[in-house]
């Protein structure tokens, strides 16, 4: 079969594209810009470390993070006691790594659950549109309107204290924020042509804004889960200070932080808070780091 | 006997404008409005206008990714069987949903950058019953030779395609399930005029293969006298002119498309004409201009213009029919 004019022009064509080299994969270009950020990699570092630590805190500690001793009562730091003990002779250091780990759970496990709950409706109401949105809308001002102090003690006075009280109260007052990122992302995804051409199939739309459409809103809402980590993080130690968060006698860093409610020890003990407040303060700091990283990084404005 | 492929009649596009605290609807913009037209299998329609005219959401009401407020979608099966499309239940489109395709104008966003081509477009063959992978793979395998592009392209994202190869990729996708219409709303026109003359090419040599009708958007009638059959020409939501494409370059009836035909850039000085400019924009199709809503711009308004709207009417010009919606035009109408 003879070649037309037609082939032969768009060998040429083709020949001059492959000519230029094929630029290399999407995520592999964020991740070289992420790894340029180099406070965004120190926080990645830190943060890692601190949830290792946390994570095998029995390996590194000998003690039990709930033993009272009351031998070794209020004993400033030493080389047995790291972070020294507190007023019942626990092993601050200990107490530290077991409630990094609660900590944590509590914060980037409400951060990811409100994610999960604010994207679920935030991809279909903004893809849908119409009363659906408006509904939601207006649902989610009433959640985000609602102080959330307030609602801790409603519900501390309800049902008591208890772990999951809280993460409950942080889905609900943060879901809000991921939904509107959320939605406010598919309500400018929806016009784009990809979008029209799946509807022009008939998919369903489950398929186009779960599955082809939500990839493409994620990077601001990862930035957000990051930030949203932070705060939780925060406002437990807040409310924990308080005696509001989680029940005492779970150690968390806010419930650690809640000695220095006492001014006797506040003034003399600077060990039984000073160093959990920095590791507080350390972790916040790096996942907004990290947090800056990636939006810097997945931010489509910076994009070739 | 040329045969109808789709039937539109008074189809109108109304979207509302909302406005205030409780968004209510303070009017509406008639993007389109009342276009009858018929589209014959196997024929290339042009359908021509300045931007804002209401062709692309023409194009979509076609395929109902728009909902048309009022007006009949008729489509006409190779067996004579004919089915209105506006009133359908949506599962019940499926199977036109195959028939009827199209091709986007913006390369940048026609594909979607999360997905290798492969990824993003299984999922239709899947739906339309092509289960084994391989099969799906086959496919768009094919497709993308047919469209001069190599088959292990599939597995790349759209990112590393020029935007030449991302315009034939759409195509690849408008192409997956064999349709047999084609909207291709502007499909060169945000490409180099040298990829726009290769895409043009290989869209006829396409249709020629697989027996392809095209609806053939585009602003610029440039492109479309020795593409296209016929032309309509639309503004401001109605279709003003509509004949056969050699007669609307040398037997013009409407001063829309008289002024929209001067602006073409020629390159034989002796046919170069006296180029009438438009001023200003296409008005606001919010509140189109009463009487003959081309009558604010155009150069032979008379008073009758601006009170009575002029309907479209049949003539004919070589032998051929040719409608026109103008007070002006001096030819007997036939019936
Ligand atoms: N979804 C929409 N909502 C409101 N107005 C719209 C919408 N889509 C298009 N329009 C308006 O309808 C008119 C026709 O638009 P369009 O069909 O895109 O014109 P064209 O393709 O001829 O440039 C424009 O005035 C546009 O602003
Ligand atoms: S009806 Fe009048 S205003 Fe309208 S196109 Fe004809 S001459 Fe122009
Ligand atoms: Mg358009």
């Amino acid at each position: 079969m003879a070649k037309s004019s037609l082939d032969k022009k768009f060998d040429q064509i083709r020949k001059r594209e492959e000519e230029k080299t094929f630029s290399t994969k999407k995520r592999s270009r964020i991740v070289n810009k992420f790894l340029n950020n180099r406070l965004a990699v120190l926080g990645l570092i830190i943060f890692t470390i601190i949830i290792l630590a946390s994570i095998f805190a029995p390996l590194l500690s000998p003690y039990d993070p709930m033993r009272v001793d009351l031998r070794s009562m209020r004993q400033p730091p030493s080389l047995d006691h790291w972070f020294g003990t507190d007023s019942t002779g626990r092993d601050v250091f200990t107490r530290v790594l077991f409630g990094g780990r609660v900590s944590i759970f509590i914060g980037l496990g409400s951060a990811i659950l409100s994610a999960v709950v604010g994207i679920a409706v935030g991809c279909y109401a903004g893809y849908k549109g119409g009363w659906i949105d408006v509904i939601a809308l207006r649902i989610s001002e009433i959640f985000m309107s609602f102080p959330q102090i307030i609602l801790v003690l409603l519900l501390v006075s309800i049902t008591g204290q208890s772990l999951f009280n809280l993460m409950a109260i942080f889905i609900l007052t943060g879901w809000g924020g991921m939904y509107r990122l959320a939605r406010a992302r598919m309500l400018s995804l929806r016009e784009e042509e990809y979008v029209q051409a799946l509807r022009s199939f008939g998919l369903s739309t489950f398929t186009i804004c779960y599955k082809h459409m939500l990839p493409n809103a994620l990077s601001p809402i990862m930035v957000n889960i990051t930030l949203s980590t932070a705060m939780f993080i925060l406002t437990e130690a807040g409310l924990s200070f308080l005696g509001l968060g989680v029940p005492l006698n779970i150690p968390t860093w806010g419930n650690i932080l809640n000695v220095a409610q006492d001014i006797l020890i506040l003034q003399n003990y600077w060990w039984m808070w000073g160093p959990v407040g920095i590791v507080i303060s350390v972790f916040v700091l790096c996942v907004n780091f990290i947090g800056d990283g990636l939006r810097d990084s997945t931010d489509p404005s910076q994009q070739g | 006997m040329k045969k109808e492929i789709l039937k539109l009649r008074g189809v109108k596009v109304h979207f509302p404008v909302q406005a205030g605290v409780f968004n209510r609807v303070v009017g509406h913009v008639l993007a389109v409005d009342g276009v009858d037209l018929a589209i014959f299998r196997g024929e290339v329609l042009g359908l021509a206008g300045e931007s804002g005219c209401g062709k692309t959401t023409l194009g979509k009401a076609i395929l109902r990714l728009v909902e048309p407020t009022d007006g009949e979608v008729k489509y006409i099966s190779q067996d004579d069987d004919e089915t209105e499309l506006t009133s359908l239940e949506k599962k019940d489109m499926d199977p036109f949903r195959k028939k009827l395709q199209i091709v986007f104008q913006d390369p940048h966003s026609s594909l979607n950058p999360s997905f290798t081509i492969f990824g993003s477009l299984q999922d239709p063959l899947k739906k339309f019953g092509i289960k084994s992978k391989e099969e799906r793979r086959k496919i768009i395998g094919d497709l993308l030779e047919a469209v001069n592009m190599r088959r292990e392209y599939m597995d790349r994202y759209p990112h590393e395609f020029s935007g030449g190869q991302r315009q034939r990729i759409g195509i690849v996708r408008a192409l997956c399930l064999e349709p047999e219409l084609i909207v291709c709303d502007e499909a060169v026109s945000a490409l180099d005029v040298s990829i726009q003359a290769q895409v043009l090419k290989l869209l006829m040599q396409l249709k020629k293969e697989k027996n392809l009708t095209y609806l053939f958007i585009t602003h610029d009638l440039s492109v479309t006298e020795y593409l296209c059959d016929r032309i309509a020409v639309m503004y401001l939501g109605r279709i003003v002119e509509l004949c056969d494409s050699e007669d609307l370059y040398n037997n013009t009836l409407h001063p829309y498309s008289e002024a929209l035909i001067s602006a073409i850039p020629v390159a034989d000085l002796d046919k170069q004409t006296k180029r009438i400019v438009l001023e200003g924009d296409v008005p606001s199709p919010v509140n189109p201009p009463k009487g003959c809503p081309f009558h604010p711009r155009c150069p032979k308004a008379t008073d009758i213009c601006k009170t009575e709207v002029p309907t479209l009417k049949k003539y004919s010009t070589n032998g051929n029919e040719h409608y026109a919606s103008c007070h002006l035009i001096d030819l007997p109408e036939i019936s």
